[in-house]
């Protein structure tokens, strides 16, 4: 297993609604607390990683005002963006900065305030997310494309909207645990299934909510973590792939091939399969992309995901505990920040600092991040 | 013609295979085909990624697809609140797949992935053409 780059501290705000601050402000509680964490201050910091959907800044390229605002002038930084799963190829990128020797400490920042523009102005780009010449004039969304997939998987595996409304149930009881969630309600399996459809089988309860939030991750080299940290957390294997951005241009709906194209890539780096995770966090947008996710990273045979929820084996107390922060749909998904809160989460879980929803003695973690409807895939594999 | 005159919304009007809306508006469903490789593409590509040449012939798209997946949406995005419900379906045309709508006289429950469908052009209200999937 490589442990050459561990990832050092990490922070992440609290995912809200309509954040009442700046952009510049949001980036600095991840920031402040993610640098406290690992106990360094600016000019330690070699590089920053600045990472957003540039869609959703009034502020044109954001990496240059974070720099001067965190305080990390004149070392380099620069912005990087794959929408939703954006922080987490920041981490890709920082690792080979790092591994390259080209630098020694590295902040990846991910930042959202999705409220930072109307909510009309959001529908609109929600609109051009899709292929603008072939798939946006017929009027396609994200919740569409999800839905999609769900029925595709239905069609193929026999899978049911009760089973993706089990995915939401389990969420919500662990969004009630993390205080940095923006949907902390317990939903009953009734309420879940009584919600209307927004683009069928998906209905209100199976999609997440957008959220304004930033996570930070402090990454550094092996040599650097030893002498700074007392609990690194290594980056034991990375994972990346893509898929076409058309649905025409992919051979089935039922699962993500950039996820399973970035789980193989990761394991093997790692060397562990999907029997050695402890605990993952997955890119649950909708609840059909969890039920996805189980099977395209290897907890599940191919369509037998559905088995997973039913018999409660990705609570914390099953043999695959999955998203026990609440996951995006209790936590909330600012675009830029999504992939740091989930690598934050497995962190604490590996230090043992998870608190309500520690998983005793976990060892392994996973993260599992999806840009776009499976355009882009970033899985990661963390260990103590 | 311009390519904006294509879909329920455009968003955008350039492009080198505007000779698609040429052929929708005679009634016709075209795809490139690279005339060195002969793949064929659709949506259509006015350039080879396989051999790299950008030599294309038109093609027509023809005969029955088979419904891949299909979606009804109640909530669109700015430009199409007010033609809500409608669906989003993909065909499979044996050569390539199809992404669009079905037409509206179609309800949901009559729709079944598996299904073998027949894609047809139309004119949209607004002056604008497009295609849909319609009952084989
Ligand atoms: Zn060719």
């Amino acid at each position: 297993m490589p442990k050459d780059v561990a990832i050092i501290g990490v922070g992440q705000s609290t995912f809200v609604r309509n954040y009442e601050g700046s952009i510049r402000e949001l980036a600095f509680e991840a920031y402040s607390e993610a640098m406290k964490d690992a106990g360094i201050t600016n000019s330690d910091v070699s590089a920053s990683i600045i990472c957003s959907a540039p869609e959703y800044d009034k502020q044109r390229s954001p990496a240059g005002l974070m720099a001067e605002y965190l305080g990390l002038n004149p070392q380099p930084t620069f912005a990087l963006e794959s929408v939703c799963s954006s922080s987490t190829s920041g981490l890709r990128v920082g690792y080979a900065l790092i591994k390259s020797g080209l630098h020694d400490i590295v902040v990846v920042l991910g930042f959202q305030k999705m409220s930072e523009i109307t909510s009309a102005d959001s529908q609109e780009r929600m609109g051009r997310g899709a292929d603008i010449m072939w798939e946006s004039p017929f009027g396609t969304m994200m919740p569409a494309y999800y839905a999609m997939h769900a029925r595709a998987h239905f069609a193929r595996y026999g899978t049911t909207e009760e089973d993706l409304a089990l995915i939401r149930v389990k969420a919500t009881k662990y969004g009630t645990l993390n205080e940095r969630a923006v949907y902390r309600k317990q939903l009953t399996l009734e309420q879940c299934l009584n919600s209307e459809y927004i683009a069928s089988p998906l209905k209100k309860f199976d999609c997440c909510a957008n959220a304004d939030g930033s996570s930070c991750m402090i990454l550094a080299s092996a040599d650097r973590a030893k002498e700074i940290s007392k609990k690194p957390v290594w980056i034991l294997g990375l994972g990346s792939g893509t898929a076409s951005l058309t649905m025409t241009g992919r051979d089935a709906l039922d699962g993500l091939n950039c996820a399973r194209v970035a789980a193989k890539e990761a394991y093997e780096m790692a060397g562990v399969g999907p029997q050695d995770i402890d605990v993952a966090e997955v890119h649950d947008c909708f609840t059909i992309a969890e039920m996805m996710a189980y099977e395209n990273l290897g907890f599940a045979e191919p369509g037998k995901g559905a088995e997973l929820i039913r018999e409660g084996e990705t609570y914390l107390e099953g043999k695959i505990p999955v998203n026990v922060d609440g996951g995006l749909l209790s936590k909330g998904h600012p675009i830029g920040a999504t992939g740091g809160s989930q690598v934050r989460t497995i962190v604490l879980q590996l230090r043992g600092e998870a608190g309500d929803i520690q998983v005793p003695g976990a060892e392994i973690g996973l993260v599992h991040n999806i840009g776009g409807v499976g355009i882009y895939g970033n899985v990661a594999i963390l260990g103590r | 013609m311009g390519f904006e005159k294509f879909g329920h919304v455009s968003f955008t009007s350039q492009t080198k295979t505007d000779a698609f809306v040429e052929y929708l508006v005679k009634d016709e469903i075209r795809a490139t085909k690279c005339r060195k490789c002969g793949r064929v593409f659709f949506p259509p590509q006015a350039d080879c990624s396989s051999c790299l040449e950008s030599d294309m012939d038109w093609v027509k798209v023809e005969g029955n697809g088979k419904i891949i997946s299909f979606t009804k949406v109640n909530y669109g995005p700015t430009g199409f609140e007010s033609d809500v419900p409608y669906i989003l379906a993909l065909a499979d045309f044996g050569e390539v797949k199809v992404f669009g709508r079905f037409s509206k006289e179609i309800p949901e429950e009559q729709i079944k992935v598996g299904m073998e469908v027949k894609i047809q052009a139309v004119s949209l209200p607004n002056g604008q053409v497009s295609y849909q999937f319609i009952r084989d």
